[in-house]
């Protein structure tokens, strides 16, 4: 953990509630760089076409065989890849750390589309636990309901559920944005860090339990809040966010933005001055 | 961890047998170590379909201690044997299994009394009495036991089964699910998760009179319903009861004559998907179980935390 300062100039993001802490010391506040070319591609990424498209018919193939397959035509330069009968299978679409549109042509399983690092993903059906969990940058947009831990731990891009969400949605998330087009389920936010979830419908119980930064927008009714979440006003700045997001997720049209629940942490757990020395500096 | 699934055509029969098992057998990954089904079959209704076991399966990873065959036989004897102090008449008998038996009685007398009988004598359990259920359970994926017991070809309205991972208790038959309700005829239980009040549970249950079997944390759903039900609650009723009841992490199935249930813990932290249609209702722990039956595009979803849902056939 870092140091916590509150003194510092505040950029536009925590002045808009994404985060209030500055982080210093050697490790932290380190960006991306644009100008550091080796930046730009991961080891084993590809370099793609997005006018260059195929079909994948996975029914036969398992999640290995599958991914193994979209890697295969990544490779050989095809930008735009439709996957055909996904039919609830497990991890499919991990670990695409370039640019790509995947498109999958029915349900996805548990832990789609995870640890992923720029394409663009729709998923014509539903998605099961821990969709995009990990996830650093692009867009995933599910048609469909996404089941419990949706977006577990992303650090970033924009994460899009037309339908409902189960439980935990956001648990431990670092960055980016979850937008949730129906209800969630219990502990939404759940020890999240930063970032920002959306809900246009109703939250279960326990919403934003124990998060440590981070802003939760609620349209509907809240079960109860969780233990250090507590209530925000909302601003313009969030206003002209939420109709800019909820515009990019394509969900939420002529929805009254004005209205929704803005939740935030009480930070009453940000106990880091009350550790003893030697603690203190193994947290930092 | 252990995967869960059932079904309910509403209004039809269908193949349920080889439905579940198609279903089951996609979770196997979740519970390699038994399979279990609990079906509800067209049956006449005039007899009463009683499931026994007089031993246990001792291949296949089992921790069961090894008995010979003859014992069986013995104990099958003195089943026999009570049945007839009983007045039971027994119209038809079949041997599954060296150590397990479907027998088809008549019997018009109270079953716990009947039951409290036939499991007096050593090893010897009552998989399951009703009139349409069908109560199986083995060690072995679905597919083996399905072909083991003849399932698949068996023609019902609804069903539940279970792919246990052993991790509170043995690998035996008498651990897996489905547990029966007892005492009530075709009631049927099916788990995911842990009860860490089972204890606590079992001592006052055993104290109203109730009986357990094993020492499997899941048979607590089992018999926890059951008593509600025996003091007037309806099936619904007991499950919301068993919300703040029973303590831990659970997803369980519940089955009657013509209804099956669902209810999932105030945390939900064990999965479901549910698909949901006018003559249909499937759902299991995983979406690749509905999709073994359902491969065309459908809508599922996840019920929310401390949800309880019960359909009709």
């Amino acid at each position: 953990m870092a140091n916590l300062k509150t003194d510092q100039k505040k950029t536009k993001a925590q002045t808009m509630g994404m985060h209030t802490e500055v982080l210093t010391g050697k490790t932290q506040q380190k960006f991306f760089n644009p100008d550091e070319a080796e930046n730009f591609f991961y080891w084993g990424t590809h370099d793609v076409d997005f006018n260059k498209r195929t079909k994948l018919d996975v029914k036969d193939m398992d999640c290995k065989q599958a991914n193994n397959k979209i890697d295969e035509l990544m490779s050989e330069g095809y930008g735009t890849i439709v996957i055909k009968n996904p039919q609830g299978k497990h991890s499919l679409g991990v670990g695409i750390l370039n640019k790509l549109n995947l498109i999958f042509e029915g349900s996805l399983g548990y832990f789609g589309v995870g640890s992923i690092d720029g394409p663009m993903v729709r998923v014509n059906g539903r998605v099961g636990w821990s969709c995009a969990e990990n996830m650093m940058a692009g867009k995933v947009v599910i048609e469909k309901n996404a089941g419990s831990c949706f977006g577990a731990a992303i650090r970033g891009g924009d994460l899009i559920c037309k339908g409902s969400v189960g439980a935990r949605t956001g648990i431990d998330q670092k960055g980016g944005s979850i937008i949730v087009g129906g209800d969630a389920g219990a502990f939404t936010g759940f020890m999240m860090q930063r970032g920002r979830i959306v809900i246009l419908g109703d939250v279960g119980i326990n919403l934003g339990d124990s998060m440590y930064d981070g802003t939760i927008y609620v349209g509907g009714k809240i079960g109860s809040f969780g233990s250090d979440a507590v209530e925000a006003p909302i601003t313009k700045n969030d206003i002209e966010w939420l109709n800019r997001k909820l515009k990019v997720a394509e969900i939420g049209e002529n929805f009254d933005v004005s209205k929704m629940t803005k939740v935030v942490a009480g930070k009453k757990l940000w106990n880091y001055d009350a550790l003893e020395p030697t603690e203190r500096k193994g947290a930092i | 961890m252990c995967g869960i699934a059932g079904l309910i055509h509403r209004g039809k029969s269908s193949n349920v047998g080889e439905e579940l098992q198609n279903m089951l057998q996609a979770l196997k990954h979740r519970g390699p170590d038994s399979t279990g089904y609990a079906l509800y079959a067209n049956n006449d209704g005039q007899n009463f379909i009683l499931r026994f076991k007089v031993g246990e399966n001792v291949g296949e990873g089992s921790t069961s201690v090894n008995e010979d065959e003859s014992v069986y036989n013995e104990r099958k004897k003195i089943v026999d044997k009570k049945l007839s102090d009983l007045g039971v008449l027994v119209v038809k008998e079949n041997k599954l299994t060296p150590y397990s038996y479907r027998y088809e009685i008549k019997y018009d007398k109270d079953l716990m009394e009947f039951s409290k009988a036939i499991e007096s004598i050593e090893s010897v359990e009552i998989l399951s009495i009703g009139k349409s259920l069908e109560l199986i359970k083995d060690l072995g994926d679905a597919t083996t036991v399905s072909e083991r017991y003849g399932l698949n070809k068996l023609q019902g309205t609804h069903g539940i089964g279970h792919a246990r991972m052993a991790t509170e208790s043995g690998v035996d038959i008498k651990s897996a699910h489905p547990f029966w309700g007892y005492p009530f005829a075709d009631v049927s239980v099916v788990h995911n998760g842990q009860l860490t009040n089972y204890w606590n549970n079992r001592r006052v249950l055993e104290n109203k009179g109730m009986r357990f079997m094993s020492e499997c944390d899941s048979e607590l759903i089992a018999v926890f319903l059951a008593e509600r039900m025996r003091n007037g609650a309806t099936l619904e009723e007991g499950m919301k009861e068993s919300l703040t009841g029973l303590d831990g992490v659970f997803t369980y199935f519940v089955a009657t004559k013509d209804s099956l249930g669902m209810a999932k813990d105030t945390m939900a932290a064990k999965p479901l998907v549910l698909y949901e249609s006018d003559d249909l209702v499937a759902m299991g722990s995983e979406e690749i179980a509905i999709r073994s039956i359902l491969p065309q595009e459908i809508d599922t979803y996840d019920p929310f935390d401390g949800e309880v849902k019960v359909w009709q056939t």
